[in-house]
């Protein structure tokens, strides 16, 4: 198995491109710019800026072991047993391990427009594209991505074409070696007045630390409207780093919403830029963290043209030793007048030892325009408590009830009605079976 | 039903109640004025067990039993309801699963069985009509984004599923305009029975125009320092409190 062959030997990215390089696969130039820029960065560190709250030691002292190659046995559909989502009549892109498995995959009758395929696939025609929207981020994993991306998902809708049902983007990670890595690219093109919902789910199949690194790049054409629901459920060991890199057009409709309950250390990064008027933009998230989990989301909103409304709530859930990182910047270019952005983030300290770091930030360029940030950290409302109780309900059932609220506050805004009943009933089992509410 | 004797009470080492005492009957509204700071919404808070009041003397007995020994969750499973001053906005929380949960919190301990979610929403759906509130408003969460008269509004709906003995009515008028107020005021007064008793809490006379009290009492600086018919309520409305105020002094 080259796979292990690759792995094995390599502790670096440098080392470890050699694979890359015999493997001679396309995008060779985007490839190579990416270690190069990774030679130069490294990781981050806690004395980086951006990344000040979020120690990835324990992920930089890993080994570095891409899975260049898929592996021998997939799972079976058994084996990945009741998916997140099942309810959700969608088709399924099914990637282990950053691999296309087209066993596991099922795509159906989407209109001729309509593209739903794995990247690797349709890479032709795509050389220009790839990179062109993660391209100016310096963060060190998108360069390492560049680098080693294998696979991913590709969807491109048409002008005025409509996803006949919703993607699913199932990632699985089933290696079993510390420090093993999936780097995944997908690559979205909605066209002008294209509609439609995508699903990105990752789960573990192994109990190993093994790192997620997951770029996705999204052009979402004038008057699209999309969403995009990413749930993230890795294992407890797992590390987990996303970057989201959006360009919207005129009018464009775009709700993403990051449901992040898994994994050891998981950072989402966002970067959406709001580039013609009209736009509407939402960024919704919930993390619910409890041992030594960390959720980290960094966000920047950078409003570039006028009448552009974007709406970011995150809601966090903090358990035992755990830890919420939140950074907001929304960026108000000058011109971008009559923009209305708001941003909160709230978060609910179940333990004492449990740790929140917010940092909403409004850097504002120009003079007509409406911008609020809040952000809240701390323990349950006691008047609300109150409140309940007057009406009869004991406090376990108050509790369970304001912390399904807090909950509920993020998934109700999810548009698709099976994902979001399913997303809550998950939810309220996590937490009911979780967390310790008296 | 009702039985406050000199009760006293405050908040860490400051006294606000100073020796209240005050009966009320079933089948009876009872009004309490008095100006801010007289103890008001302190006497409300203190009857339905919020923390942070200290008891420093005197008891409360409802029903012939000590009311403040027990926990708010059953005082109002026993029947005691206080509509707030100010409803707590509670977002995320669905106000039909709200309400739902309590009248069948309060249906069980009164060993009625609970109502399913058809009978619950036929029921409801019959109180909000009266009250003039939409039906969107059950899929809205509890008090959050209502305006100040559907909070009201929202008080008295969960009062009438509740279907309380002893309701407190904590200045309910406030923050109303005259047709909310009224609405309100239609909604307690279709409430009243000759089983149940209301203790209406206000700053003005205005409400007593509408819901009728058999008693006036004047609290000032944590006593009722004057009790008196519907007549009274006009009297201080004409002349203000200032007058009593010396006549106890």
């Amino acid at each position: 198995m080259s796979q292990a062959a690759a792995t094995d030997f390599a502790a670096t990215p440098a080392e470890a491109f050699a694979a890359i390089e015999q493997n001679g696969v396309a995008l060779m130039p985007l490839r190579k710019a990416g270690l190069a820029r990774f030679s130069e960065s490294g990781y981050p560190s806690l004395r980086d800026e951006d990344w000040r709250f979020t120690n990835i030691e324990p992920l930089t002292d890993l080994p570095f072991r891409p899975i260049i190659d898929p592996i021998d046995q997939a799972p079976s559909m058994e084996k990945l047993g009741d998916v997140a989502f099942g309810r959700t009549e969608a088709d399924r892109l099914v990637f282990i391990d950053g691999h296309f498995n087209a066993d596991l995959s099922q795509t159906g009758d989407q209109p001729s427009g309509v593209t739903v395929t794995h990247l690797a696939s349709g890479l032709a025609g795509l050389e220009r594209k790839v990179g062109s929207l993660s391209g100016g981020d310096d963060n060190p994993f998108v360069a390492l991505n560049d680098a080693f991306f294998t696979d991913g998902a590709l969807i491109q809708i048409g002008d005025g074409q409509c996803l006949a049902k919703p993607v699913h983007l199932l990632f699985v990670t089933t290696a079993g070696k510390d420090g093993e890595s999936a780097h995944i690219r997908n690559w979205i093109n909605a066209g002008a007045n294209a509609h439609g919902t995508i699903i990105e789910s990752h789960l573990s199949l192994g109990q190993a630390a093994t790192v997620t690194n997951v770029v996705t790049e999204s052009r979402i054409g004038d008057g699209a409207n999309l969403e995009h629901v990413k749930f993230q459920d890795q294992s407890a060991k797992a590390f987990h780093l996303a970057s989201l890199h959006s360009e919207l057009g005129r009018d464009a409709r775009y709700a993403f919403h990051s449901i992040a309950l898994g994994a050891r250390l998981s950072r989402n990064n966002l970067r959406m830029r709001l580039a013609r008027p009209g736009i509407e933009c939402v960024l919704n998230g919930l993390y619910m963290m409890r041992g030594q989990q960390l959720a980290d989301h960094h966000m920047i909103v950078e409003h570039a043209a006028p009448h552009c409304d974007s709406h970011e709530y995150f809601n966090g859930v903090l358990d035992d030793q755990s830890r919420g990182v939140f950074h907001g910047r929304i960026l108000v270019q000058p011109g971008a007048q009559k923009t209305d952005a708001k941003q909160t983030n709230k978060n609910l300290l179940l333990s004492d030892d449990a740790t929140a770091n917010t940092k909403p930030q409004l850097e504002i360029y120009a003079d007509d325009v409406k911008c609020t940030h809040g952000a809240t950290i701390g323990e349950m409302d006691d008047d609300a408590i109150f409140y309940l109780r007057t009406r009869g309900l004991d406090t376990l059932t108050v509790r369970r009830m304001l912390m399904h609220g807090f909950a509920g506050e993020i998934i109700e805004r999810i548009r698709l009605d099976t994902v979001r009943e399913e997303l809550n009933a998950l939810v309220w089992d996590r937490l009911e079976a979780e967390h310790q509410l008296d | 039903m009702l039985e406050i004797k000199k009760l006293q009470a405050g908040i860490e080492d400051k006294p606000i109640l100073k020796g209240i005492d005050l009966s009320v009957n079933a089948g009876e509204v009872h009004a309490i004025m008095g100006p801010n700071g007289s103890g008001k919404s302190t006497l409300a808070s203190v009857l339905a067990g919020r923390e942070g009041f200290d008891v420093t003397g005197g008891e409360v007995l409802y029903n012939g039993n000590d009311l403040l020994d027990l926990a708010p969750e059953e005082r109002a499973r026993d029947g005691v309801f206080l509509a707030f001053q100010y409803p707590v906005e509670i977002p995320g929380v669905n106000s039909a699963y709200f309400l739902r949960s309590a009248v069948n919190a309060v249906r069980t301990h009164c060993g009625e069985e609970e109502l399913d979610a058809m009978n619950f929403l036929k029921a409801v759906k019959a109180k909000m009509k009266e009250l003039g509130l939409n039906e969107d408003f059950l899929k809205r969460p509890v008090n959050t984004g209502f305006s100040g008269g559907e909070k009201k509004r929202n008080e008295i709906l969960q009062m009438a599923m509740l279907n309380p003995r002893l309701a407190i009515l904590d200045e309910t008028d406030s923050g109303l305009d005259i047709d909310a107020l009224r609405i309100v005021a239609d909604g307690v007064n279709r409430l009243k029975r000759d089983d149940n008793a209301q203790l209406v809490i206000t700053h003005y006379q205005r409400l007593l125009e509408y819901i009728v009290p058999d008693f006036v009492h004047v609290l000032h600086d944590g006593r009722i320092i004057k009790t008196g018919d519907k007549s009274l309520a006009l009297e201080l409305e004409e002349k203000g409190y200032d007058w009593l105020v010396k006549e106890a002094a």
